[in-house]
């Protein structure tokens, strides 16, 4: 099965600005990918040459083996931008109305309901959008995303106005959308909440991808930290499984050990490496 | 194609719950006191003349003068609806967000163009046909006037005001929505003034200006409709009475003939080529 999302060497540029210089990246099937980067990285861009709104300079995307952009790829995914709007005049109901039929999406009134309960506007559905808060309306753009059984989710900074508890609610929806097998490629600033759900993390700086990977295999062990009388100190390359014998070398060798921790690297960590401290 | 559809219902939808719609009406119901009031007022006076020993029926000039006026009124309503309705179609609802969501849905950039247009264009062609069939009423109650022909000089009207909305559309696929919509208006207003030089060409007469009113409303053809339904409604008086008519800033001196209508439907399918192509192009 071809994956979910393909990018092969992609590139875009602005006139004088590349805003992406050949990026590989794929989302298999089923996956949730984050895809993280300082502001200006090309995260939205990248997202926006998936969906077809942005057309590569070079390079090119393909959803589920069809072209990015074309009707077919169209028909399989479902986007949230990380700037969108709703007419302020249309209720919640009606916005999801017309995007299924945009969609060609049978679903009818029961996919509404569903799919407003799974973001937590059940009691909005008959509000208007114009006397909706900002967060509101990021849940119904979520909603719209999925209208249609999209086989790809794209999401843009989806959580950038929800307060905790809003973000915790997108959280359990992605892992409901895993295990509905939905792919997701989700971009985040939030590297806590990119750790907790992604089956794996792609990192891009400049245009360019840096780190890519399993969160669990991209943090490095960075040694264990043993306390002993004449204080901490922390021994280099070694990890969880060598601190009992660490433990028992020192106690051997007379040593009165306090105390021991192993130590590893933060997904912010690697991200500030991999990024070079980046920021704009 | 039921993409397009589904864009053009939604675009009623919006022009109905938006207040632009209630306020249109209300300028529009204002417009048509005014008139009637006014119509009512001038043909009062025209028929205290009496009869004229210079065969100019003075109801006549009074009557296609007054009608011209409310035609050249319905023109300039229906264009400020046709461009509020399009004004932002493109650029101004991608730059605010509005245009993304719809784009990435399966129904491709033209189709959702052709429901805009479709959208856009019905309503602003019923608006000016009603409103021309109610200053006709008015006219025809207060003067016991009817111009030489009825039903062409609305259909002209509407003709044109749809041609107003394919450019406004085409306008927003490249400009930003404050810049578009003056763009627009600028069009209009030259393609008036470019006909007003061609009536001043044939009152002189000069071949010059008669020519640059000619290309004016070829290239602008919103304007050649007007004039042509200027034309049509004394286009059967001879005489001085029609003469005077054509002497007024409501004269339509220019009759276009057959080919017009041939004309305008080639170039509102340039307008749309036009307006596909660049579409097609723009990253949004
Ligand atoms: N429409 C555009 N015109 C010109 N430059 C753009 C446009 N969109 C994005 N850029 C530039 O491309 C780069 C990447 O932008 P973007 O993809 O939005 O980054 P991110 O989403 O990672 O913050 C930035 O330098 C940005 O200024
Ligand atoms: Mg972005």
């Amino acid at each position: 099965m071809p994956p979910a999302l393909a990018a092969h060497a992609v590139e875009k540029r602005y006139r004088s600005t590349a805003a992406l210089r050949g990026v590989d990246l794929a989302v298999d099937e089923g996956q949730l990918v984050g895809l993280l980067g300082p502001n200006g990285a090309g995260k939205s861009t990248l997202v926006k040459i998936a969906c077809g709104l942005v057309r590569p300079s070079g390079g090119r995307a393909e959803i589920c083996g069809h072209p990015a952009g074309s009707l077919a790829a169209r028909a399989r995914i479902g986007y949230l931008a990380e700037l969108f709007r709703f007419p302020d005049w249309a209720r919640a109901d009606e916005v999801l109305e017309l995007h299924q039929k945009l969609a060609g999406s049978r679903g009818g009134a029961a996919e509404r309901s569903e799919l407003l309960e799974l973001v937590g506007l059940a009691d909005a559905r008959d509000r208007r959008v114009e006397a909706m808060s900002k967060g509101m309306q990021q849940r119904l753009g979520l909603a719209q995303a999925l209208v249609g059984n999209p086989r790809l989710l794209l999401l843009d900074e989806p959580t950038s106005a929800l307060d905790p508890v809003g973000r915790r609610t997108v959280r359990q929806l992605l892992e409901e959308l895993r295990r509905r097998g939905v792919s997701v490629l989700l971009n985040s600033h939030l590297l806590s909440e990119v750790e907790l759900v992604c089956d794996r993390v792609a990192i891009i700086a400049s245009g360019a991808l840096v780190a890519e990977g399993r969160p669990a295999d991209l943090v490095k062990p960075r040694g264990v930290e043993v306390e002993t009388a004449s204080g901490k100190r922390v021994i280099e390359g070694a990890g969880r499984d060598d601190a009992p014998r660490i433990v028992s070398d020192l106690v051997a060798a007379g040593e009165r050990v306090f105390g021991v921790r192993v130590l590893s690297s933060t997904l912010e960590d690697v991200y500030l490496e991999a990024v070079g401290g980046e920021t704009s | 194609m039921t993409g397009a559809v589904e864009i053009a219902l939604y675009a009623w939808r919006e022009s109905l719950r938006r207040r632009v719609f209630f306020v249109v009406i209300v300028l529009s119901l204002a417009f048509l006191a005014l008139y009637a009031v006014g119509t009512t007022a001038a043909f009062n006076e025209v028929n205290k003349f009496g009869s004229n020993p210079n065969d100019t029926d003075p109801s006549v000039v009074a009557g296609s003068t007054l009608l011209g006026l409310a035609m050249f009124a319905t023109l300039f309503l229906g264009t400020v609806l046709a461009v509020f309705l399009t004004l932002s179609a493109v650029r101004g609802d991608a730059e605010r967000g509005l245009l993304q969501p719809l784009v990435v849905r399966p129904l491709g950039r033209p189709s959702l163009l052709a429901g805009r247009f479709v959208g856009a264009a019905a309503v602003c062609a019923v608006y000016v046909g009603l409103l021309y069939a109610i200053s006709l009423v008015i006219t025809l109650l207060a003067g016991d006037w009817t111009p030489d022909h009825m039903i062409a000089p609305g259909l002209e009207l509407m003709a044109a005001v749809v041609v107003l909305a394919g450019v406004s559309l085409l306008g927003s696929v490249f400009l930003p929505t404050t810049a578009n919509g003056i763009a627009v208006f600028m069009v209009f207003g030259a393609g008036l003034v470019a006909g007003l030089l061609g009536q001043i060409g044939d009152a002189i007469p000069s071949q010059t200006l008669q020519n640059i009113g000619s290309a004016g409303a070829i290239a602008l053809p919103f304007e050649a409709l007007y004039q042509e339904a200027l034309h049509a409604l004394t286009s059967d008086t001879s005489g001085l009475a029609s003469f005077v008519v054509k002497l007024g800033p409501f004269g339509g001196a220019h009759h276009f003939g057959p080919g017009l209508v041939a004309w305008v439907f080639a170039y509102l399918a340039l307008l749309a080529g036009a307006a596909v192509w660049g579409f097609h192009r723009r990253d949004l």
